[in-house]
């Protein structure tokens, strides 16, 4: 059991107007004595729980008006500032109906108060193994901006977590943006999330799933897991299996197995390893049979 | 760690206050302003007692700053009556016997109160969606559910 005290920890606000004076501070701060945030529902009940130690300043990155922009350019795909919040990812045709994966893993995620307030890019940060926007993402070959006195990198989602909680963020750096390259041609995607209650709950297991069929084949195939890895995975070897195979039952109970396989689950009080395992088989099943019916 | 001053419009009333960056918006609210109608429940974004209205969005005061709220407009559950007339949806929650003990009320009418300016008509799995973030340990939801439904239809003009 965490310790939990009512009030927060003392620590000092900032709250730049710019993304240079942001990236100023970052650096001068010699790492850890400041922390960015966003929405603050990651990372108030942390300080809460005294689970991080308070850091001397939190930078609220809302006075950058720059970074609040979620764009969709057919062709180009989507891009999500910062400061995009879950409720505006939800809320926008453009998701809905281009990417209604991402659309189905932003709704899934807490309560319709979080969704107002977090951001996809402080859900992606928080880098939590049941980050439900993270299959998506996977799944879709999303890209992450990220900004630092060195200029722009550009990230590929899947080398973006490093560990529970841990992301390859630099201490001077910060994620300016996310990139989402538009559904492919023929694309159809979905995202499964089990958990014992249907809204309000963490991901026992997530899994996302974007299948291209053609003429009976897949042709291209992307798999997503939540909460059965130290970080959010692809189920690689599942996907191999799939592309070029014959869009039938044989091949998919054969990659479901595969992906069960690839997946590291650990027990918790959540479930068990071994529970999860299975259910990663289910629900790659049901979701490229989604994927296939839709 | 010097104090923030910040200016909030509260139930329509603007208010310039003095804030270190660690109070949350909803200490001040009860502590400072004294509108103790959101309540403190879980302190962590679980429970949704604590709801209120920024900037016409639900938020959990318990997870915002007071000083993330400098420059925004904030309605709490005192600020939804006219005069001495409550809203609809406090009405509804009354006729219907939307509430037990009550701790949970105040967030759970302004999360129905988000609901229905988004969506008028919303059906029951809409509204069990809305409110999901508002945890009652009482009704087991069924009146509360119901007492929306009714709010939903006495706000059309259906009286």
């Amino acid at each position: 059991m965490t310790t939990f005290y009512r009030r927060l920890p003392k620590f000092d606000y900032v709250k730049p107007k710019g993304v240079e004076e942001a990236i100023r501070l970052l650096e001068d701060s010699d790492g850890g004595k400041i922390k960015v945030f966003a929405g603050g529902t990651d990372i108030i009940p942390k300080l809460k729980q005294r689970l991080i130690k308070a850091p001397e300043v939190l930078l609220d990155l809302k006075g950058i008006s720059e970074l609040e922009y979620l764009d969709y350019k057919e062709g180009a795909g989507l891009r999500i500032g910062a400061l995009a919040t879950i409720s505006r990812v939800t809320e926008a045709p453009f998701v809905r109906e281009g990417f209604p994966m991402l659309f189905q893993a932003a709704g899934s995620i807490a309560s319709r108060q979080i969704q107002n307030r977090g951001t996809i890019a402080g859900n992606i940060c928080n880098a939590v193994p049941s980050a439900d926007s993270a299959p998506a993402l996977l799944c879709l070959g999303a890209k992450v901006i990220c900004l630092s006195r060195g200029g722009e990198r550009k990230i590929e989602i899947g080398h973006f977590f490093s560990g529970p909680n841990e992301t390859v963020l630099g201490s001077g750096e910060m994620v300016k943006e996310i990139q989402v390259p538009p559904m492919p041609e023929g694309g159809k995607g979905v995202y499964l999330k089990l958990s014992p209650r249907s809204r309000m709950d963490l991901a026992v297991v997530g899994v996302g799933a974007m299948v291209i069929e053609e003429d009976g084949v897949f042709k291209d195939v992307k798999i997503g897991l939540g909460a059965v890895a130290p970080t959010p995975m692809r189920a690689k070897k599942a996907e191999e299996a799939l592309i070029g195979a014959k869009a039938g039952e044989e091949a998919i109970e054969n990659a479901a197995a595969l992906a069960a396989e690839e997946s590291k689950p650990i027990d918790d009080h959540r479930a068990s390893a071994a529970y999860r395992r299975m259910m990663v088989e289910v629900l790659v099943k049901r979701a490229i049979h989604q994927c296939l019916s839709r | 760690m010097k104090e923030k001053r910040i200016q909030v419009v509260v139930n329509g009333k603007t208010y310039e206050l003095m804030v270190p960056p660690w109070r949350t918006l909803l200490e001040v609210i009860r502590e400072d302003l004294k509108l103790t109608g959101a309540k403190e429940g879980c302190g962590q974004g679980e429970c949704g007692a604590c709801t209120v209205m920024m900037g016409g969005r639900t938020v959990n005061s318990c997870l915002v700053l007071a000083v993330e709220a400098d420059g925004q407009e904030i309605t709490t559950i005192e600020g939804l009556s006219e005069g001495n007339k409550i809203h609809p949806i406090q009405d509804a929650f009354v006729e219907q016997a939307g509430m037990q003990c009550g701790f949970c009320t105040p967030g759970m009418i302004m999360s129905a109160k988000e609901l229905l300016d988004r969506n008028p008509d919303p059906s029951e799995q809409e509204i069990r969606e809305g409110i999901a973030g508002n945890v009652c340990r009482c009704t087991g939801y069924t009146k509360i559910v119901e007492s929306i439904g009714a709010a939903a239809k006495a706000m059309k003009g259906g009286e």
